[in-house]
C-alpha cells in the first residue's frame, strides 16, 4: 500500500496538473504490475469492491474508539477514511508491514462477505496512518485529490505515447488490472482489441453566454433550444437482427445503462446519440428532483421505474450506423437526427427547436420559459458547427436564464466536508413568516476561502445552542447575519416547514451590513411559486 | 479545597477575573490590572492598565503592540512569587513560546493554575513545561481531539530538506507563525544539519532578533527584501503563512510551499493553505499530552477555555473529572498552532 499511498498523497498536496501528471506516469512507469493496474483503477473509479461499505468501517472504528470522540472526529475531520486512519489505534510495538495493492485487491474480491472486516481490521493494524488512509480511500472510494478518470488516462497515454482518444477507444473493453494495455503501451504486446463494445466518444461542451457575444453573433447562424434540466447522456445503439443492444453513458463516461433499464430496454437504433436524460410526468417533463430519484443506482427496482419514468430528448447524432457524422455541420446532422427519431418514438424524441428572429426576441421567450421548472435556460448552436470533441470556441453557447435572490437570515451552520472539512461551511438560513423565521434552504458555496473564515468565525462567535454537530447562529431583529441568496427556482414541498424548496441556492453576497430585519418575507417566495405553471409542455415527439 | 474556586476565578466577557485580586488574566478587552501567559495577539492585547508578564513576553508585546502598549509594566520570573489582594501570584514555564507561562493562583487553600498555551515538546527555544500540581486546572485544547497526534518534528523538517535536495533549485517557502513557529522551525532545521543562511519575511525579523539577543543560537539569517531571484533559488524562506496566499509570494518562481502548524494533520486543512509539503510542527500540547498534563496536575476540576473543548470535557467526565468549558470568545484566531 506504500507506493500506492505515497502516490495518492502527493496527487492530493500538488495543486498544478502537469505535476499530477508527471507523477502518475512516474508511477506507471516504475510500479509493476497488477499493481499499477489496480492503482490505475482506483484513480478512474474502476475498481469494484462490494464488500467494503462505510457501516462495516464505522462498526470497526467504533470497536475501538468512545463513540462520542469518534462522533466530534468525524465531524471536525469531514471525512470517514481519513478520521478512521488517524483514530485507529497505533499496532502496540507490533511490526508495520506493507501490503502491495494488488494483495489487497485480490484478497478482497477472492473474500467472502464475513471475511471481509477481519481482513480490514489486520491490515489497519499493520499500516502506518498513511497507509491505512489509502486502504480506505481505496476501499470507500472517493479520493478528492483532483484527479478525474480522464486525467490519469491521460497520463497514462502520455506513459504510453499515444493519443488519449486511442486509449477511451478500448477503454470500455478492458478489465483492471489491465495488464494487456499496459504491455501495449510499452510496446510489449498487441493494441487490445475493443470487439463489438460500444463506446463512449468525447462529447462537445458549451460555453456560458456573456453580454458581448451578441454583439458578435449573428442570430441567423444559430439555431436555439431548451435547455432540458436533467443529465447529459451518450446514448450507442447497435441492431442483431431484431434485437438492440444499448449503452447509456454519462457526460463524464460511466455507463450508467443498469441505473436506466426502462429507458435502455425502450431504444431501438443503431448509432450514437447525444441528448438530455428527463424524467417524465405523464406529458410533461418533470422537475430535475424527479431525476434525482433515478441518479446514482446500481439496480432500480419496477416502482421507481414507474413513478419516475426516463426519457431521452436527443439533440445531436454523432453516428447513424457506422457513418461517422461528426464532420458534418449541425444543421445536416440534425436532419438526420430528425429521420431516426421519426422511425423511433416512445421515450425517444428530438429537442424542439426554438423559432426567433432576434436575439431580443429570443430573450423574451427564455424570459417566458423562466418559470417552467425543468427549463433551465436556452442552449445557441452555430448551425454550421461540426461535432468537436471537448469544448471548442465559438461553436455552442448556454443562456442559463438569471437566478432569483433573496435576502435570507442565517439560522444554522454545521461543520463541512471534503475541501471545506473542518469549516463551519453548511448554512441554514431562513425568511421572515410574521415575527418568525422559517427555515427555506441551506447552501454549501458561493462564497470565497477568505469569506469562509469569515463566516466561520462569526458562527463560532455567535452561538446561542448547539444540537450535536449542529450550531443554532444568533438570529434576531437586530442581531444576527444576512445572506443573499441565489436561486435557480422554487418547488412546492411538503418536507420543509416553510412548504418551499429551493432549486441550487448558493450564496450570492454576505450582507454584513444590513440588518435581520430587513430580509425578506415568506410571502415574497409564495409569490414567485405562484406564478410558476405546473410543468412545461412535452416535446413534440 | 476550603472555598468554591469560581470565588477566585472565574470568565466574564472580556476574560479570566478574579475578584479578590481585581485583576484578569489574558483579557480580551482592556482592563486595569492584566497577568498576561505569552505574547500572541489573541493573548496579549494593548491597553490594559498595568500588566503582569515575564520579562521575555513584556519585551516581545513592545515589539509587536509599540511603546506606551500599556500603562505599567512589572517583569515576573519564573519560579517567585509575589502576593495581591491576597492572592498570591507565580509564573511558571509553559514550553509553548519563549517566556511563555503558566500562571498560579493560591488564595485561602485553593491552588489554580491558568495554563495559557502550552506543549510538552522539547523545544530549545522555549523554557521547557514545568508541571505545577494544583486543585483547579485551566486548560487549552486547540488540539483537543483524539485525531491530533502529533509527530516528531525532527522528522516533519526533515521532509522539508528532502525535498530541498531533491528540487536544489526551487525556492522553498514556509509558512510558519511569527512569533515562536518561525524561530523553532529554524532551530529545528539547524539540529538536522542545515548551516545555509535562511531568508526572512519581514514580518518575522523583529521576533527573530530578539530570540538571538535572548542567547537562542539561530545561525546565518537574511531578510529576503531587496534579493535578485535568482538569489533566491535553492534557498529556505520563511513567512507567515497568510503571505502564502498574498502578492508577496509571487516574486518566487515556481516555490515549493510548505506549512508548519499542528493543523496540517488534516489533510483538506492542509489543501486549504495549498500546502504541498504540510509539516506537522505544533507548538500545543497533542491529544495525549493534554491528557497527561491534566491527570498529571492532579486537579479535580478542569475547566477548558478554547479549542476543541467538547470532546476534551467529554473525556474528563469519562475519567469522573468535574469539567467544564469556559466558552471564552476570542481566543484562537491567530494562526499560532
Amino acid at each position: 500500500m506504500n507506493r500506492f499511498a505515497a502516490l495518492i498523497e502527493a496527487l492530493a498536496f500538488e495543486p498544478r496538473r502537469l505535476a499530477k501528471l508527471t507523477l502518475m506516469e512516474e508511477h506507471f512507469r516504475t510500479v509493476p504490475d497488477p499493481d499499477r493496474g489496480y492503482c490505475l483503477a482506483a484513480l478512474c473509479g474502476a475498481l469494484d469492491l462490494p464488500a467494503a461499505k462505510p457501516a462495516m468501517l464505522r462498526q470497526l472504528i467504533s470497536e475501538r474508539t468512545d463513540p462520542v470522540l469518534f462522533a466530534l472526529s468525524y465531524d471536525y475531520v469531514g471525512d470517514l477514511s481519513e478520521t478512521i486512519a488517524l483514530l485507529w489505534p497505533a499496532p502496540a510495538g507490533g511490526p508495520i508491514r506493507d501490503s502491495a495493492i494488488g494483495a489487497v485487491v485480490e484478497t478482497l474480491q477472492k473474500a467472502s462477505r464475513r471475511e471481509v472486516a477481519g481482513l480490514v481490521a489486520g491490515w489497519l493494524d499493520t499500516l502506518d496512518e498513511r497507509g491505512r488512509w489509502a486502504l480506505l480511500k481505496l476501499m470507500t472510494g472517493g479520493f478528492r485529490i483532483g484527479v478525474s478518470a480522464s486525467l490519469a488516462k491521460l497520463a497514462l497515454a502520455r506513459f504510453g505515447g499515444v493519443e488519449a482518444a486511442a486509449i477511451e477507444e478500448i477503454w470500455h473493453g478492458l478489465e483492471p488490472p489491465y495488464a494487456g494495455l499496459f504491455a501495449w503501451l510499452e510496446g510489449r504486446g498487441p493494441r487490445p482489441d475493443p470487439g463489438q463494445a460500444l463506446t463512449f466518444r468525447s462529447p462537445m461542451l458549451a460555453h456560458p453566454i456573456e453580454d458581448e457575444d451578441f454583439g458578435r453573433l449573428d442570430p441567423r447562424e444559430f439555431s436555439a433550444e431548451w435547455k432540458w434540466d436533467g443529465i447529459r447522456v451518450q446514448a450507442a445503439g447497435r441492431l442483431r437482427g431484431n434485437a438492440a443492444e444499448i449503452r447509456l453513458f454519462s457526460r463524464s463516461g460511466d455507463d450508467i445503462t443498469a441505473a436506466f433499464p426502462d429507458l435502455a430496454g425502450a431504444l431501438h437504433f443503431d448509432g450514437v446519440i447525444d441528448g438530455e436524460l428527463v424524467v417524465m410526468d405523464g406529458k410533461a417533463v418533470a422537475p430535475f428532483s424527479s431525476v434525482q430519484q433515478r441518479l446514482n443506482r446500481k439496480t432500480v427496482s419496477a416502482r421507481l421505474m414507474a413513478e419516475f419514468p426516463a426519457q431521452l430528448i436527443a439533440y445531436d447524432c454523432l453516428f447513424a450506423g457506422e457513418e461517422d457524422l461528426r464532420s458534418l455541420t449541425l444543421a445536416e446532422r440534425r436532419d438526420r437526427l430528425d429521420a431516426l427519431v421519426a422511425a423511433h418514438g416512445g421515450r425517444l424524441c428530438a429537442s424542439p427547436p426554438i423559432d426567433f428572429d432576434s436575439w431580443e426576441d429570443l430573450a423574451r421567450q427564455r424570459a417566458q420559459s423562466a418559470e417552467h421548472p425543468a427549463i433551465e435556460g436556452v442552449m445557441l448552436k452555430r448551425l454550421a458547427s461540426p461535432y468537436l470533441a471537448g469544448r471548442p470556441k465559438g461553436h455552442w453557447y448556454k443562456w442559463k436564464r438569471d437566478p432569483g435572490l433573496v435576502d435570507c437570515v442565517l439560522m444554522y451552520a454545521q461543520r463541512g466536508h471534503g475541501k471545506r472539512s473542518s469549516y463551519y461551511s453548511d448554512f441554514t438560513f431562513g425568511v421572515w413568516d410574521g415575527d418568525r423565521l422559517v427555515p427555506v434552504g441551506k447552501a454549501y458555496f458561493g462564497f470565497s476561502d477568505a469569506e469562509l473564515v469569515e463566516l466561520d468565525r462569526f458562527v463560532r462567535q455567535n452561538t446561542t445552542n448547539r444540537f450535536g454537530p449542529v450550531r443554532e447562529v444568533v438570529h434576531e431583529a437586530r442581531t444576527g447575519l444576512v445572506l443573499e441568496i441565489a436561486f435557480e427556482g422554487l418547488q412546492a414541498s411538503t418536507r420543509h416547514k416553510s412548504g418551499i424548496a429551493m432549486r441550487f441556492p448558493r450564496i450570492h453576497r454576505i450582507r454584513w451590513d444590513k440588518p435581520p430585519a430587513e430580509a425578506d418575507h415568506l410571502t415574497t417566495l409564495q409569490v414567485t411559486l405562484a406564478r410558476a405553471p405546473a410543468h412545461p409542455a412535452v416535446p413534440d415527439a | 479545597m476550603a472555598i468554591r474556586p469560581e470565588t477566585l476565578l472565574h470568565p466574564r466577557p472580556e476574560g479570566l477575573y478574579c475578584p479578590p485580586g481585581d485583576f484578569h488574566i489574558d483579557p480580551m478587552r482592556p482592563v486595569a490590572r492584566a497577568l498576561v501567559t505569552h505574547a500572541h495577539s489573541d493573548h496579549a492585547r494593548a491597553g490594559h492598565g498595568h500588566v503582569l508578564a515575564t520579562r521575555e513576553t513584556l519585551d516581545i508585546m513592545r515589539i509587536r503592540l509599540g511603546e506606551g502598549f500599556c500603562g505599567s509594566e512589572q517583569a515576573m520570573p519564573f519560579g517567585e512569587s509575589l502576593t495581591h489582594g491576597g492572592v498570591r501570584i507565580s509564573f511558571h514555564p509553559a514550553g509553548h513560546v519563549l517566556g511563555s507561562a503558566q500562571i498560579t493562583l493560591e488564595w485561602q487553600g485553593c491552588r489554580i493554575v491558568v495554563s495559557g498555551d502550552y506543549k510538552r515538546r522539547p523545544d530549545p527555544t522555549a523554557e521547557a513545561f514545568s508541571l505545577q500540581p494544583c486543585d483547579v486546572f485551566v486548560t487549552e485544547a486547540t488540539f483537543g481531539l483524539p485525531v491530533f497526534r502529533h509527530p516528531d518534528a525532527r522528522d516533519e523538517a526533515g521532509r522539508l530538506l528532502a525535498s530541498l535536495a531533491r528540487f536544489p533549485e526551487r525556492t522553498h517557502l514556509v509558512g510558519a507563525y511569527s512569533l515562536g513557529k518561525a524561530q523553532r522551525m529554524i532551530r529545528l532545521l539547524r539540529d538536522c544539519g542545515h548551516d545555509a543562511p535562511i531568508l526572512l519575511h519581514g514580518a518575522l525579523e523583529k521576533v527573530t532578533q530578539y530570540y538571538e539577543a535572548r542567547g537562542i543560537l539561530l545561525g546565518p539569517i537574511e531578510p529576503v527584501a531587496g534579493r535578485k531571484s535568482r538569489d533566491l533559488s535553492g534557498r529556505i524562506v520563511l513567512c507567515p503563512p497568510s503571505a502564502l496566499a498574498d502578492r508577496w509570494s509571487r516574486r518566487f518562481p515556481d516555490p515549493v510551499t510548505a506549512v508548519a502548524s499542528g493543523w496540517m494533520r488534516i489533510r483538506a486543512r492542509a489543501r486549504q493553505r495549498g500546502a504541498e509539503i504540510p509539516m506537522v510542527i505544533s507548538d500545543h500540547a497533542d491529544w495525549t499530552e493534554l491528557q497527561e498534563t491534566i491527570l498529571e496536575t492532579g486537579a479535580g476540576e478542569i475547566w477548558v477555555t478554547h479549542g476543541q473543548e467538547d470532546a476534551l470535557v467529554h473525556w474528563c467526565q469519562q475519567r469522573g473529572l468535574a469539567a467544564r468549558p469556559l466558552r471564552l470568545v476570542g481566543y484562537g484566531d491567530e494562526e499560532a498552532a
